[in-house]
């Protein structure tokens, strides 16, 4: 299992703890990322907020450089799959966006280079079957609500992750860690992430609304895939408490820290030293014997 | 919604603009309103998707980059995601974004058009979005200074914010992406 691994901007700043936990994951699986050399930013919402043929031509630029490692790009950031799905998109779609971008980027590229998130790797590559058989710790039971936002999701013919409304896949695998995956009605939900500078008090009040209803399920946790997840949920729990005057302290973790916690990696091989919001009821459920 | 429509105006309006800027057909809305239904922004922006396209119908012109969803639109994409027509909202709204920069309309609360400058403006000097730097010359341009002040010590602490430019992009690629299309908008300081 050999792919072209683009970490992306946040991997090298806030997202830390993902980009340090889906390494940790993938070398104990026996997964090989191969980062991509020279890689450059997505462009991110900036970009297609700003011009259609900038937005598709940066991750073109990228998806080049694992079009000539002859491999599938795996990405572990929500934000850089939605974009590079796009970018492949608008290329195969249309002769005039694929000349622009080619234009652009100085090189042909006709959106061939399949895009995968780490997840898909998990489910479709490895399998529930040989990663349960790798697991040597259990969740024991920790009520975990899996959060997958927008970007994975949709809009689901470009992206064609999973089921757009009600999709399961980091269900299985908190089923799979022996974890009880809450059922919960925010799972596609936006956190407001594309806000967080600009419009921060949108922010605390969708992403406060989403821990509010992880809570009432029952949830210890919040499994996340998305950087821009994680960083609106974790680190905006003072501000609602700020809003609200309730006191949050719901755990939002990625999907391969816990993965990483069951494969008996350390927490701090994991980033998880890093969340806002401490992770104990986590780490504890991990430590009690099952 | 109340829809004013001024009887001077010629009534192409934006229309026309944004279907070719965004490749979305807007004829195709029946005015469901499933968008809007779903749109997790409608309440706080003051307009909704179904609103804004309706107006487009009905012949808007610049009046509507006024509208608090152009700016605060989110791309969720769930408008997109339900619309029983495959209607591309968000492609609609970043049309919309593109006209309000280019005819200089006033920035919205929390001058989104800045941020998205100093977002594209480091990636088009180190290949890579370098955070410290981005958030520093929107609070600068801003006026949001102390803005989420509290949480750059624990931030720095726990690594969470690069302190270093980032390294390692084709810088070179980069650059000639950005020579080559519509680049940092609105440049203008």
């Amino acid at each position: 299992m050999k792919y072209a691994y683009y970490p992306g901007c946040s991997s090298h700043s806030t997202a830390r703890d993902m980009r340090e936990s889906a390494s940790a994951v993938a070398r104990a699986l026996g997964i090989e990322l191969v980062e991509l050399d020279g890689w450059s930013c997505c462009g991110a919402t900036a970009a297609h907020q700003t011009d259609r043929v900038l937005a598709a031509s940066l991750p073109a630029a990228n998806l080049l450089l694992a079009q000539r490692m002859g491999l599938d790009t795996v990405v572990t950031c929500a934000a850089c799959y939605s974009r590079m799905k796009a970018a492949n998109h608008e290329v195969s779609s249309s002769p005039d966006m694929q000349k622009k971008v080619a234009d652009a980027v100085g090189q042909p590229y006709d959106g061939s280079v399949a895009v995968r998130h780490l997840i898909e790797v998990l489910l479709e590559d490895v399998g529930i079957p040989k990663l349960k058989k790798s697991l040597v710790r259990s969740l024991n039971g920790l009520k975990v609500a899996s959060y997958y936002g927008c970007l994975l999701v949709r809009p689901h013919d470009v992206t064609g992750f999973d089921d757009a409304e009600n999709p399961a896949s980091l269900d299985r695998l908190v089923e799979a860690m022996g974890g009880n995956s809450v059922d919960w009605p925010c799972k596609v939900d936006c956190c407001g992430g594309g806000l967080n500078l600009t419009r921060t008090d949108v922010v605390v009040k969708l992403s406060g609304s989403i821990i509010d209803m992880a809570a009432a399920a029952g949830a210890d946790c919040i499994a996340v895939a998305c950087p821009m997840c994680q960083a609106s949920l974790d680190l905006r729990q003072n501000d609602m408490k700020r809003s609200t005057g309730k006191d949050y302290r719901m755990p939002i973790v990625y999907i391969t820290q816990l993965l990483g916690l069951c494969l008996d990696l350390k927490p701090q091989e994991l980033g998880l030293n890093r969340l806002m919001v401490s992770p104990d009821v986590v780490l504890q459920a991990v430590s009690a014997k099952g | 919604m109340t829809i004013v429509i001024s009887k001077k105006r010629r009534m192409a309006g934006l229309r026309p603009l944004v279907e070719e800027m965004s490749g979305v057909k807007l004829g195709a809305c029946y005015q469901c309103r499933k968008c809007s239904a779903g749109c997790p922004v409608a309440g706080t922006a003051g307009s909704a998707p179904s609103e804004i396209i309706r107006r487009l119908h009905l012949g808007a012109g610049d009046e509507l980059l006024q509208s608090g969803l152009v700016w605060m639109c989110l791309s969720c994409e769930t408008c997109y995601g339900r619309c029983p027509m495959q209607i591309n909202f968000p492609a609609v709204i970043d049309a919309l974004r593109g006209l309000s920069v280019e005819k200089g309309i006033k920035a919205p609360r929390g001058n989104m058009p800045l941020f998205n400058r100093m977002f594209l403006e480091n990636v088009r000097i180190f290949g890579r979005s370098y955070d410290l730097s981005m958030i520093a010359g929107y609070k600068l341009g801003s006026g949001k200074i102390m803005d989420d002040a509290e949480k750059f010590p624990a931030m720095l602490r726990k690594g969470k914010m690069a302190v270093l430019p980032p390294s390692g992009a084709d810088k070179k690629a980069v650059r000639r992406i950005f020579e080559n299309t519509g680049g940092v908008k609105g440049k203008t300081k």
